[in-house]
């Protein structure tokens, strides 16, 4: 068996997710190589190559593949697909966008976001929101499958691969990339961080973020949001937690001002520890907290910044 | 220009669903089902772009039994011109459903087709993308902002780092995100004249297409649970537990 797991990256750099995906990977078992498609991306390639367990490095360098276009990216990998029995990318809103239609263009399903691996065709993913989890089974000959980072620890980062330069280039020609507005931040990726402090509609305006923050940078924490939050405009997309969001799993997830809505449940409730901050008791957070605290969160956030 | 808009009938994105105890799967019975939320932000964009003179006919379509045809009223009713049901009692994977799908692309040759980004029910967050490859469009999946200019549309996507706009050659898939809209509330009268609409039923077998399973449903858990814990008092206790009990900070 030989296994593509297709990496996510900026071009300059690896994300963690990629490693978590290898590990799904070595848990299915076989030869495993990875694609880097990028444009000047020698280096998130360099450090693929590192990702312990993978054999092979493929590098399709070329500008049609810069920004990972959903149309080019189908093409590419179902050139390559013949070699191999399954295909892995994370779900990432990258890897959400191309895999389908590698899946439709080889004409098999694709298995969404799995958190385990059962066998060589069989594998755990939550549905409904995470309220159900579902054992499926693949019947077609390749597997095509994105893989919840939440699921699987990273491997180790001492291998050493072998790196060769692929030569396909496959431009659709049907799409352009316009621009990007990405936030920068100088705080761990969500998806990354140990500690997560997220806040809600409580928190009314996207200026009482400020208050998240300062515990934020105490803690080396990630900050995240609602739906709702995001919604009023209080702080960006790319702040929500939860089933149509970001799924996160940190040691600490404190949440404040956040009612605990199905939705919002499914991104965070697999948190070692949770903590919730709300002023009802009746909140449905409190069922899934292991500390709360029943408070006015412009009372208690300065106490806690305070404390730390 | 024609505007495709596939919908699909889940549960109520309000009703947290049980599993059966023989964890054959989830247990649907006399749960309330609603249009997905994502179709239902779909089917609004449509209407808008009708509004703006963009689209001419709204075409909405689902795929199952008779019961899909409620959340194609409703879809008439928010202001889809026609509707189709793709008649079946069977379960497809969303490969089976992009291909049925591109039958109707086929036949209508809309210039746009709105879906919702993933349903609520399987949250599989494929179909769009996987009917774009077979019908060689280019796709905009996650939007936040569409906008037509002559022969190209532009679609901003909610990306993990922020946002993104990509240019499409028409004819185009568009996948819908929370943002891309606040879908109305269907009118009396409209719910009244949705009731005339046409409404074609097909049975899925007329499309020649093989629909057997790709993947076998081995079983459906419930999901560990998650006892609740205690509350605190104050900001120091719980700085105390924090540091002593979870040893978190
Ligand atoms: C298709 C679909 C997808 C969705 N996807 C997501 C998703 O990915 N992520 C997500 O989060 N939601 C999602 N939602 C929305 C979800 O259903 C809820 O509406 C949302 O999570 C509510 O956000 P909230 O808890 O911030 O707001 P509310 O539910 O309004 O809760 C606000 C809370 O703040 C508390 N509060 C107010 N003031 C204070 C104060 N001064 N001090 C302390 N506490 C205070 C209140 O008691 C209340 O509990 C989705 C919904 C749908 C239909």
């Amino acid at each position: 068996m030989a296994i593509l797991v297709i990496a996510e990256h900026d071009n300059l750099s690896l994300k963690a997710d990629t490693l978590k995906t290898v590990a799904a990977a070595v848990a299915i078992g076989g030869d495993i190589n990875v694609l880097v498609a990028g444009s000047n991306c020698d280096a998130a390639a360099q450090e693929a190559a590192k990702a312990a367990g993978v054999s092979k490095v493929l590098v399709a360098d070329n500008s049609a593949f810069e920004h990972q276009l959903a149309e080019n990216m189908g093409l590419l990998v179902t050139e390559l697909a013949g070699d191999y029995s399954h295909i892995l990318a994370s779900a990432t809103t990258t890897g959400k966008n191309f895999m389908p239609r590698v899946a439709a263009l080889l004409d098999v399903a694709q298995i969404s976001e799995i958190i385990a691996v059962e066998s060589t065709d069989t594998f755990v993913r939550p549905i409904y929101a995470g309220n159900a989890i579902a054992t499926v089974q693949s019947l077609d000959a390749t597997k095509v499958i994105t893989v919840r980072s939440t699921g699987f620890d990273a491997v180790a980062t001492d291998g050493s691969a072998e790196v060769v330069a692929l030569s396909n280039v496959t431009d659709a020609g049907t799409s352009a990339f316009v621009n990007a507005e990405l936030t920068v931040s100088e705080r761990p990726d969500l998806g990354a961080a140990s500690v997560v402090i997220s806040g809600g509609r409580g928190m009314q305006n996207g200026e009482n973020f400020k208050l998240l923050e300062g515990i934020a940078d105490k803690l080396g924490a990630a900050i995240g949001a609602s739906r709702a939050a995001v919604d009023a405009g209080f702080v960006p997309n790319d702040m929500q937690v939860g089933q149509t969001g970001k799924i996160v799993a940190p040691d600490l997830y404190i949440a404040v001002g956040i009612s605990g809505a199905i939705q919002h449940l499914a991104g965070m409730k697999d948190s070692k520890v949770i903590v919730a901050i709300n002023k009802d008791a009746e909140a449905p957070i409190f069922q899934v907290a292991d500390y709360g605290i029943v408070a006015d969160l412009f009372d208690v956030l300065p106490e806690l910044e305070a404390a730390l | 220009m024609k505007v495709l808009v596939p919908i699909k009938r889940v549960i109520d994105y309000n009703v947290k669903v049980r599993v059966k105890p023989d964890n054959s799967n989830v247990d649907l019975t006399n749960v309330k089902m609603a249009i997905n939320p994502f179709c239902e932000i779909a089917v609004e964009e449509a209407v808008r772009l009708k509004e703006a003179g963009v689209a001419t006919e709204i075409i909405a379509v689902s795929i199952g039994s008779k019961s899909c045809q409620e959340q194609l009223r409703t879809a008439l009713a928010l202001g889809a011109d026609r509707a189709i049901q793709i008649d079946t009692e069977l379960t497809l994977d969303s490969i089976n459903i992009a291909k049925l799908l591109q039958k109707v692309v086929d036949e209508e040759q809309p210039q746009i087709v709105l879906l919702g980004k993933q349903a609520i029910d399987s949250d599989n967050n494929q179909t769009g993308q996987m009917l774009g490859a077979l019908t060689s469009m280019p796709q905009g999946t996650f939007a936040s902002i569409v906008k037509v200019e002559g022969d190209k549309v532009n679609v901003t996507r909610e990306v993990d780092g922020g946002l993104q706009t990509v240019a499409l050659n028409l004819p185009a898939i568009i996948t819908t995100d929370l943002r891309l809209n606040e879908p109305r509330y269907a009118s009396l009268p409209n719910i009244m004249k949705a009731k005339r609409k046409p409404l074609v039923v097909k049975a899925a077998e007329e499309f020649g297409i093989d629909l057997s399973p790709r993947s076998n449903l081995v079983k459906v858990t419930p999901p560990a649970v998650r006892e609740a814990g205690v509350i605190v008092e104050t900001i120091e206790e719980l700085v105390e537990k924090l540091r002593n009990e979870a040893k978190v900070i």
